[in-house]
């Protein structure tokens, strides 16, 4: 990156460092850390909304609906996250391959299970073996956004759930006598006000998505933990310009900082969220903050 | 406007077709943390014996290669389900491993795996020994009379050393050379063990083409000795 970098081990150590620290290994490292930032910002939102699907489909009086939506919680709130992390995104990517092959070669021949192979078409691939690695990378991303969506959403859907039979009775029998169908006091009774009930439980599945996020590497995806062991690795002179030793401790420790300092700042923000949401609401805060300003 | 569409949806399918079994592009699948077999380099990328030999493989093949690295404890899984096409990755031909997938002829001598330890007189009959899991020397290991303990990375191997968690590491000689000669504390113990068939790239059973097309180009490099010098370049071990 700067110019005296050519020779490291002729610097002191402050320049050292500088030149150390902005490798091209590290540049990895750094933007590892957006990769979890935009995975955190993506995952949350579709989490909340296979939790909301998930919540209305098991309230629905429609049985099989309401089936599916008390199954899609049991299970994957009890299959392990590691086990579904492992088998649930090679399954879906065979899955997907499968319907591609079976749509774009029909006329292949050779079985698809060879032994432990599984072998489908070349453009049936996803991505194609063509495809630059960046395209890989973001279909691994997609993936991993999409299984943690799925875990996520399940527990989201049990809170929710919750949430939505905690809203006060009075409320409901008020908006029936106010004519409301149930459709009008779904949406505009419970939705609104079911949020401060949940809130506590979305809060806390927010702290734990944070801190599952080094699962990533399971799915192939270089986050910062695997960053932190690569960089943080002895290193001897003849594979690198900055020989160093067990320096995990070091990187762990930022980690450590960083997870830290992200879990601080998510509880001051959802402690502003629950005093907006208390706010008029038939809850003891709600009339706590009701005394306070009278 | 609708014979158009028609038209090149036809043209996909057969350029589909086209390319249908054969490989336009090989992903070279390795681990990135096992020096001098491959490792990641200042830059961020894959460098190592493995790099160059891969890179003048493909050459030779007259194939575009594509490096991508992958956790050890899952390298063969995803072969097998087609995330990327071989593996090159330091790993030893074994009879257990080619139930699962098949080997490109070797690339290196059987290298002679060595102990290392904190001091010499260790005894690594009976010692606790720490190694990488699922590697040769880990079933070694189990097999003989010394206790196992078993990490993801061979990084942990030696810290496992340093901490004093375990007596002694087994592992290639060429991956422990270059740490006991800078490690200042540790040492390479005389004994050696000979275990495995040399080095292979790994590749899925269905996919014999692309075996066959490694294999020559490896030959081809043994027979005009640039093979030799990139094994003496790398201090990997015996010379074919």
């Amino acid at each position: 990156m700067f110019e005296h970098c050519a020779a490291p081990d002729t610097l002191n150590s402050f320049h050292w460092m500088l030149c150390y620290l902005t490798t091209g290994k590290h540049m990895g490292l750094y933007i590892s850390f957006g990769t979890v930032l935009l995975l955190l910002a993506i995952t949350a939102p579709s989490a909340l909304l296979f939790g909301f699907g998930g919540a209305v489909a098991a309230r629905s009086r429609f049985f099989p609906l309401s089936i599916l939506g008390r199954g899609y919680i049991s299970i994957v709130r009890g299959v392990p996250d590691i086990a579904f992390f492992l088998f649930f995104v090679i399954a879906l990517d065979q899955g997907l391959e499968w319907l591609r092959h079976k749509w774009k070669c029909p006329e292949w021949t050779d079985a698809i299970w060879q032994g432990n192979d599984f072998v489908v078409c070349q453009a049936a691939k996803l991505p194609l073996g063509t495809s630059p690695q960046w395209m890989h990378e973001v279909y691994g991303f997609a993936l991993a956004v999409l299984t943690f969506a799925i875990v996520f959403g399940a527990f989201a859907a049990n809170v929710l759930y919750g949430a939505m039979t905690a809203v006060p009775k009075a409320q409901i029998e008020t908006a029936s006598a106010y004519g409301m169908s149930n459709r009008q006091t779904f949406w505009r009774i419970i939705v609104p006000q079911m949020w401060v009930y949940a809130l506590p439980g979305l809060g806390n599945l927010w702290m734990v998505l944070i801190k599952a996020t080094p699962l990533l590497f399971l799915l192939g995806i270089e986050d910062i933990v695997y960053w932190a062991r690569e960089l943080g690795g002895t290193k001897t002179s003849r594979f690198t310009d900055y020989p160093h030793g067990d320096w995990r401790m070091w990187y762990f420790l930022m980690l450590l900082v960083f997870y830290l300092g992200f879990t601080k700042l998510s509880e001051l923000v959802l402690d502003r969220v629950m005093t907006r949401l208390t706010f008029g609401q038939a809850t003891a805060g709600g009339e706590a903050q009701r005394r306070a300003n009278a | 406007m609708k014979k158009l569409i028609l038209g090149t949806a036809v043209v996909a399918l057969s350029a589909g077709f086209a390319f249908a079994g054969s490989h336009s592009v090989v992903r070279m699948g390795t681990e990135g943390a096992y020096p001098p077999y491959n490792y990641i380099d200042d830059k961020g990328e894959v460098a190592g014996f493995e790099r160059e030999l891969g890179d003048e493989l493909c050459a030779r093949a007259e194939l575009t290669c594509e490096w991508v690295t992958n956790d050890w404890d899952s390298i063969i899984p995803n072969l097998v389900s087609g995330n990327y096409d071989t593996i090159i990755a330091g790993m030893s031909i074994t009879d257990e491993r080619k139930e699962k997938i098949d080997f490109t002829t070797n690339y290196t001598q059987p290298d002679p795996s060595a102990f290392l330890a904190l001091s010499d007189s260790v005894d690594v009959a009976t010692g606790v020994i720490a190694t990488q899991a699922s590697t040769i020397q880990a079933s070694y290991i189990a097999q003989s009379g010394a206790t196992l303990i078993e990490f993801a990375t061979p990084e942990e191997t030696i810290a496992a050393v340093r901490n004093g968690e375990a007596d002694a590491v087994l592992a290639d000689r060429a991956y422990l050379e270059p740490i006991a000669a800078e490690g200042g504390d540790l040492v390479i113990l005389e004994q050696n063990v000979l275990i495995g068939g040399g080095v292979g790239m790994g590749i899925r059973k269905s996919d014999t083409e692309l075996r066959d097309k490694f294999t020559a180009a490896i030959e081809s490099m043994k027979a005009d000795g640039t093979l030799n010098a990139l094994i003496v370049k790398h201090g990997i071990g015996e010379t074919f």
